[in-house]
């Protein structure tokens, strides 16, 4: 076996415990907490369901009158089977297909705002660190730190204001027009785009200073190696300098670093998705907040869970393909 | 040493801003709520802008948005700042034992810190705030179980170099305990970390206390700074334009984060050996600096 496959083979091993952590806190959380966690769970679906139902639904979460490890087998196997109860505040829907119409809407959002914040990010970065004596260098970090210090959804809750509110550039609400039927065609993709432009732009600038400060930090030790003196003494002009040996070994690093990142764009996107109204997972957590559905709330945490570490399994393979140091 | 640590702080003009505002905000916090005794009282007509009576105007609920700010103030910095400091410990604890005793307990606690930081922050807190109990202390607990990890790792990896110190060697030779080490050897060689840490971690207690406010996990009779942003929301602040419901609370928690973050650019100046012979080259050698655009290597010591 190569070691680059033994190695993402290791990685995925370590994936999995987590999975299987999140899945086993998933379980414990309602029955270490104060008080009856079945009356709780279910109290608001009295009037809704059949006794028989309810008592079907208490098998799929293992709440039973058996010893605590065959709950959680039970638990486990109903899991395995993608059962994850039925939602309250979307009754009567079941929690699993909820939870994968909000995943989408979530997906798309973090995604192009990661891209976008990455990208732009980094490029600043490089450049305030090449220019280190520049205006920007002293501007721009501290400005960003700033902006940064603000909660996620104030800064939401700011772009709504002016640009939704008082100016009526952009839509406040929802992810794409009510007159637009959801299918693969230009004017559904336009008006998604459209709904999802402010929104993404929060989650951008909180984004930007984060990738900024890492990449200019990584440039600076980048810059001060031998290979680049040698580079400068061999005539070679600045922007291939800067971007061909420089920045393209100084971002290496910013790259492993993705994975976390994805951990944080997503609680930001959940908050964002509120004020916005925006059908993703962060918007249905509230909801479910609201609404005390707690298969609902563990549905999310476990599929927010398990798509941020299937994200960081291809960072994995993404670096290893990148970054020939570490193909030994 | 440690006064010497100090007063440095005291002297770098960004820690000194960020120390400043930081301050305020905890005066404002210890003597504000004497002056607004009754911040739920119904005071006027609900939503008015802000006028001479009122200089933040008034909430949904006819509240005067001044006195809600400052009496928010008081219940977040204090759960922010306790939860800051149990962040840090927790994360001290268990990275000096990972680091300090290293093999199979470091591989466990490896594996446990890696896998909590993996894990989303803010789902997780959210299923667990949900079945508490709501208030200031279910919220304290909740930050502190998933926020301890990035602290942990950080730490561990620095008393894994400390470890490797020819002193430290040396007092474990000479029979000292293993928790004397730790405590009387290791920790105080960490002090610039573990105060970045602890600011650092309050920055993230702050943000999440708020954002779970927000969500309507905390107590929502209570006034908090999260609860004022929960309120101005549920009250449709944003779909009236209301936006003095919500700027002076936000403005608060962005201006302490702020702070906050110049205290560490501050600390990590004087205590980042790198940073600091940069600076003192600078300020000696100025035309180096002149001379082509590049960053003129300061020499690490070859140990590293």
């Amino acid at each position: 076996m190569s070691p680059s496959v033994r190695y993402l083979l290791n990685r995925l091993g370590f994936y999995l415990i987590a999975a299987w952590a999140a899945i086993t806190l998933n379980f414990f959380i309602p029955r270490m907490m104060p008080g009856d966690p079945a009356s709780i769970m279910f109290a608001n679906f009295r009037g809704k369901l059949k006794p028989e139902a309810l008592e079907a639904l208490k098998q799929t979460f293992g709440i039973t009158d058996a010893p605590i490890f065959s709950q959680y087998l039970d638990y486990i196997t109903h899991l395995f089977k993608g059962d994850l109860g039925v939602s309250i505040a979307y009754f009567p829907q079941p929690v699993s297909s909820v939870v994968i119409s909000g995943l989408a809407w979530t997906l798309f959002l973090v995604g192009i705002s990661l891209i976008l914040s990455f990208a732009i990010g980094t490029i600043i970065g490089m450049y305030i660190a090449w220019n280190r004596d520049g205006k920007l260098d002293s501007i721009l970090p501290p400005g960003f730190a700033l902006l940064s210090a603000f909660p996620y959804f104030f800064t939401a809750m700011i772009l709504l204001y002016v640009f939704g509110f008082k100016y009526g550039w952009f839509p406040i609400r929802h992810a794409y027009s009510s007159n637009i039927t959801p299918e693969f065609s230009i004017p559904f993709i336009m008006s998604a785009l459209y709904h999802v432009f402010l929104p993404a732009c929060t989650l951008v600038f909180m984004g930007i200073g984060g990738w900024m400060l890492a990449m200019r930090n990584s440039m600076i030790t980048t810059i001060s190696t031998d290979y680049i003196s040698f580079a400068k003494a061999r005539g070679l002009s600045e922007r291939r300098i800067m971007f061909y040996y420089a920045a393209k070994n100084a971002i290496l690093p910013i790259i492993t670093s993705f994975g976390m990142a994805i951990g944080f764009a997503l609680n930001g996107a959940i908050l964002t998705e509120i004020i916005f109204s925006y059908p993703g997972q962060g918007y249905i957590l509230f909801e479910a907040v609201k609404s005390q559905d707690f298969q609902l709330m563990q549905g999310i945490f476990l599929t927010i869970t398990l798509s941020v570490l299937a994200a960081n399994w291809i960072i994995d393979i993404l670096v290893l393909a990148l970054d020939p140091r570490t193909r030994k | 040493m440690n006064r010497n640590w100090l007063s440095r702080l005291c002297n770098n003009s960004k820690s000194r801003i960020g120390i400043s505002i930081v301050s305020f905000f905890i005066i404002i916090a210890i003597i504000g709520p004497f002056f607004f005794p009754e911040p739920n009282a119904y005071v006027d007509a609900p939503l008015l802008e802000p006028s001479l009576e009122h200089i933040f105007g008034t909430t949904g609920q006819g509240q005067d948005v001044l006195a809600q700010t400052i009496a928010g103030s008081r219940s977040t910095l204090f759960i922010g700042l306790s939860a800051g400091m149990l962040v840090v410990f927790l994360g001290l604890l268990i990275g000096s034992i990972a680091g300090y005793f290293g093999g199979r307990a470091d591989d466990l606690l490896s594996l446990l810190i890696n896998v909590f930081l993996l894990m989303p922050g803010l789902p997780l807190m959210v299923i667990i705030a949900a079945w508490l109990p709501p208030g200031p202390y279910s919220i304290l607990s909740v930050l502190v179980f998933t926020g301890w990890a990035w602290n942990a790792r950080v730490l561990r990896s620095q008393v894994l170099s400390l470890r490797q110190r020819d002193y430290v060697f040396a007092a474990i030779i000479n029979g000292e305990s293993n928790m004397r080490v730790i405590i009387y050897e290791i920790w105080p060689k960490m002090i610039s970390l573990i105060t970045s840490s602890f600011i650092g971690a309050t920055i993230y207690t702050i943000g999440a206390q708020v954002g779970l406010e927000f969500l309507g996990l905390g107590d929502v009779n209570k006034v908090t700074w999260g609860n004022n942003l929960y309120w101005a929301t549920n009250d449709l602040a944003l779909l009236t334009g209301s936006w003095w419901t919500y700027v002076p609370t936000g403005l608060c928690i962005a201006l302490v984060s702020f702070g906050m973050t110049l205290i560490n650019y501050g600390i990590d100046e004087i205590s980042n050996p790198r940073l600091l012979s940069e600076r003192l080259v600078k300020e000696k050698y100025p035309f180096i600096f002149n001379r082509n655009g590049s960053t003129p290597v300061v020499r690490t010591s070859p140990s590293e």
